[in-house]
């Protein structure tokens, strides 16, 4: 099953490697991770997406918690949540094509932050089911180039991820 | 004043009571040894190898509860300190290692002997620090020590440049740490414990599994407490050797892969199974499958949340320092008077004594071969059982677990981890470095003590007179075992066929050496070599034993704890089965 873990985290040197390496460690997947600092400037804020039975996602988050950096880990799958992946897709636009672009841009909320005679690049923001579907929505021959975060995730109302 | 970061690394040794540091110099390091040499607070010990010197600091604070200091240079320095630093980690054992680095402008850039410390020990380390600026070198030290020392102990690598060793700087050691992040249990959850006490109140089979937590959490007072106040019989692991008296009528021997037949049948067919500090290792339950085959209840406690349910669903987890929850528990039970059911525990009882009775450790007498096992058991009469044993990996560590009943913790160091071929002669050295008046001997194999037997030379420096049993059958003694087993008796590369003198080598090395060949002479070169006369000698006495002796019982890779290969004495007995049994084992 797959599982969303928010980690606060030191912002120290090193400290990334060390919850990636104890991932390919213990043979666990890391499908996505972001990471950045959060308001407080001496910690980060890592998502990690994940997948693995009840059991393997338990290890997980015991073996987070017990690397010394690590502050606190919570399974964001527990309550509802919301998760956000941003994507930058370069796609050929010329002649009909840069209306056609347009249209599904507008669609899919997103907005073109960069135009050439031939590439338009669109910014998409939301789940990752909904950047997936731009993509499939798309001829692949006019798909230049992608890139995209992973997801970053936060828990509705007041549940909340603070020290 | 300021002083230098080679100087502040020793003042901060010196505030954390530091008696030994075992090391090897090199130019990364040479500013710290200059400031070792000019203080006269710690020793510093000279090994031969750097993983000897990890080794011996590991083995100084298992037989001594403090911390083990080594000191490294960088590069090959380091990286020679991996395995010992590994050998420390899986055992859980509070060390804190010093490597140099490079000088922090060189860093990256492929600079002479430089590695990626930091990078190389992760995995193998509760933590590590990479210093860069010198302020920060003492509270790096002070947060190490700390952290190798509480909640579950573990190795902590500090790296530190070589300018940062040179550079200046106030001295000013913290009286405290607080890192936010790190805040590991000590009490248990008094819920759960409660939990735990009404369990053995319902227990009818009840039994206690006891690992190497228990003797880090020096809670063996409390497992022995625990374990005579309700009659309840009792496993070591090999980790919790000596945390119950090996002679205790309450101790079934080791439990595990070459367990005593009593232990694996009463691990398997218990229903309550208390696991003090200890991680259902796969040496231990084997197949995990066949372990909850049998219905069970499972209290763990343990002060690593991770080591609880990994392998095995627990019913009643307790997160918190072994010695703790055991004093809160023993309380509980005292003050509620819960005990097991009477009647069932005798009847278990009874039983445990059924499958003690074929004494799975007998093994054939001989006057014309010396039996490895005859000699740890000669060697447990002549030192009285008070010697602190040290062991190499293989069929002679398994001999000593099984023939030399500890009667204390912290008196077996072995690597049962990691499993760390020349373990042995190091951890001597820092055991008898640690205890200068006990009796140390090591029990190894031919093919373990060449992997460090250089270290003679550091015992003749620093006069170390430990006791060496080389239990010699000419073979990968375990290597042997398994590949008769497993490998149609294909003995690839398990022969040793070029071995040295031993008595010529010990002796090239200033010290005494023995060869004994014959039963008859095992007894009398014990007591020579433990003699008032040779007391401050070290003792090299290589036993020529039977070659084709196998560790019994033994429990193959993947089989239950009841499925185990017996001795050839059992194999054709009417053992008594148990009524719970749905597969009694394997009885070859």
């Amino acid at each position: 099953m797959r599982h969303i873990l928010s980690v606060l985290i030191e912002n120290e040197a090193g400290a990334l490697s060390r919850v990636t390496g104890l991932f390919s460690a213990r043979g666990y997947n890391i499908d996505s991770l972001t990471v950045q600092t959060t308001e407080d400037t001496t910690m980060s804020r890592m998502t990690i997406v994940t997948h693995g039975s009840e059991d393997v996602i338990e290890q997980i988050t015991k073996q987070l918690n017990k690397l010394v950096e690590v502050v606190k880990v919570i399974d964001l799958n527990e309550a509802d949540h919301i998760e956000r992946e941003l994507m930058l897709i370069k796609v050929r636009a010329t002649g009909k094509e840069r209306d056609e672009m347009k249209r599904m841009a507008d669609i899919f909320r997103g907005r073109i932050i960069d135009v050439t005679e031939k590439a338009y690049t669109v910014e998409l923001t939301g789940t990752g089911e909904k950047l997936d579907a731009f993509i499939k929505a798309l001829d692949p021959a006019v798909i230049l180039e992608t890139v995209r975060t992973g997801a970053s995730g936060i828990g509705r109302g007041e549940r909340i991820l603070k020290v | 004043m300021e002083i230098s970061g080679a100087e502040i690394i020793t003042r901060c040794l010196q505030e954390e009571g530091v008696e030994f540091i075992f090391g090897y110099p090199g130019g990364a390091v040479l500013s710290i040894y200059d400031a070792i040499f000019k203080q006269d607070y710690f020793k510093h010990v000279l090994v031969r190898h750097e993983q000897a010197a990890v080794h011996a600091a590991d083995a100084y604070s298992r037989s001594s509860k403090k911390v083990g200091v080594a000191l490294v240079t960088s590069g090959p320095g380091a990286t020679n300190a991996i395995t010992g630093i590994a050998t420390a980690y899986m055992d859980s054992i509070p060390m804190v290692v010093f490597s140099g680095q490079v000088a922090t402008d060189a860093i990256g850039l492929d600079a002479f002997q430089e590695v990626d410390m930091v990078g190389c020990s992760r995995p193998i380390v509760k933590h590590n620090f990479l210093v860069k600026d010198i302020r920060e070198l003492a509270p790096t030290i002070k947060k190490a020590f700390h952290l190798a020392t509480t909640g579950r102990p573990g190795p902590v690598v500090i790296d530190v440049p070589k300018d940062i060793a040179a550079q200046t700087s106030q001295f000013i050691y913290p009286a405290s740490v607080s890192i936010r992040s790190y805040t590991p249990p000590t009490k248990g959850h008094p819920g759960q414990i409660k939990k735990a006490a009404q369990l053995l109140g319902e227990a009818k089979r009840p039994f206690i599994y006891v690992g190497g937590g228990a003797i880090l959490s020096n809670a063996s007072s409390e497992v022995t407490e625990l374990v005579k106040m309700l009659n309840l019989p009792c496993t070591n692991t090999l980790m919790g050797l000596g945390a119950l008296d090996g002679s205790d009528p309450h101790f079934l021997g080791m439990l595990g892969m070459h367990g005593t037949y009593e232990a694996n049948m009463a691990m398997q067919y218990s229903d309550v199974i208390i696991a003090i500090g200890a991680r259902f290792d796969d040496r231990v339950i084997s197949s995990p499958e066949h372990f909850l085959s049998q219905a069970k209840k499972i209290v763990h406690i343990d002060i690593d949340p991770s080591s609880i349910a990994k392998r095995v669903r627990v019913d009643v987890p307790i997160v918190g320092d072994v010695k703790h929850v055991l004093i809160d528990l023993i309380g509980i039970l005292k003050e509620t008077g819960i005990k097991p059911q009477a009647e069932a525990l005798a009847d278990w009882w009874q039983q445990i004594e059924e499958w003690r009775k074929p004494q799975s450790l007998w093994y054939e007498p001989s006057d014309l071969v010396i039996k490895p096992q005859f000699v740890v058991q000669k060697l447990w009469e002549v030192t009285g059982g008070e010697a602190i044993i040290t062991s190499d990996v293989g069929q002679h560590q398994m001999f000593a677990a099984q023939y030399y009943p500890f009667k204390r913790p912290r008196q077996w160091i072995n690597s049962g981890g990691l499993g760390t071929m020349g373990f042995g002669l190091p951890a001597a050295m820092g055991a008898q470095l640690a205890n200068p008046d006990a009796i140390v001997a090591c029990i190894t194999g031919e093919g373990s003590i060449q992997m460090n037997i250089q270290e003679l030379s550091t015992c003749k420096q620093y006069h170390i007179p430990t006791k060496i049993i080389n239990l010699n059958n000419r073979y990968l003694g375990m290597v042997r075992q398994w590949q008769h087993f497993f490998y149609g008796n294909r003995y690839s590369e398990s022969y040793m066929d070029a071995l040295p003198d031993f008595v010529k080598l010990a002796e090239a090395y200033g010290h005494v050496g023995m060869k004994i060949e014959t039963p008859a002479d095992v007894e009398p070169a014990l007591r020579e070599a433990f003699s008032d006369k040779l007391k401050d000698r070290l003792v090299f006495m290589d036993f020529i034993t039977d070659r084709e002796v196998n560790v019994f019982p033994m429990v193959q890779n993947g089989k239950g704890l009841s499925q185990m290969d017996l001795p050839p004495h059992m194999r054709d007995m009417q053992l008594t089965p148990f009524e719970n049994n749905r597969d009694y084992g394997n009885l070859c």
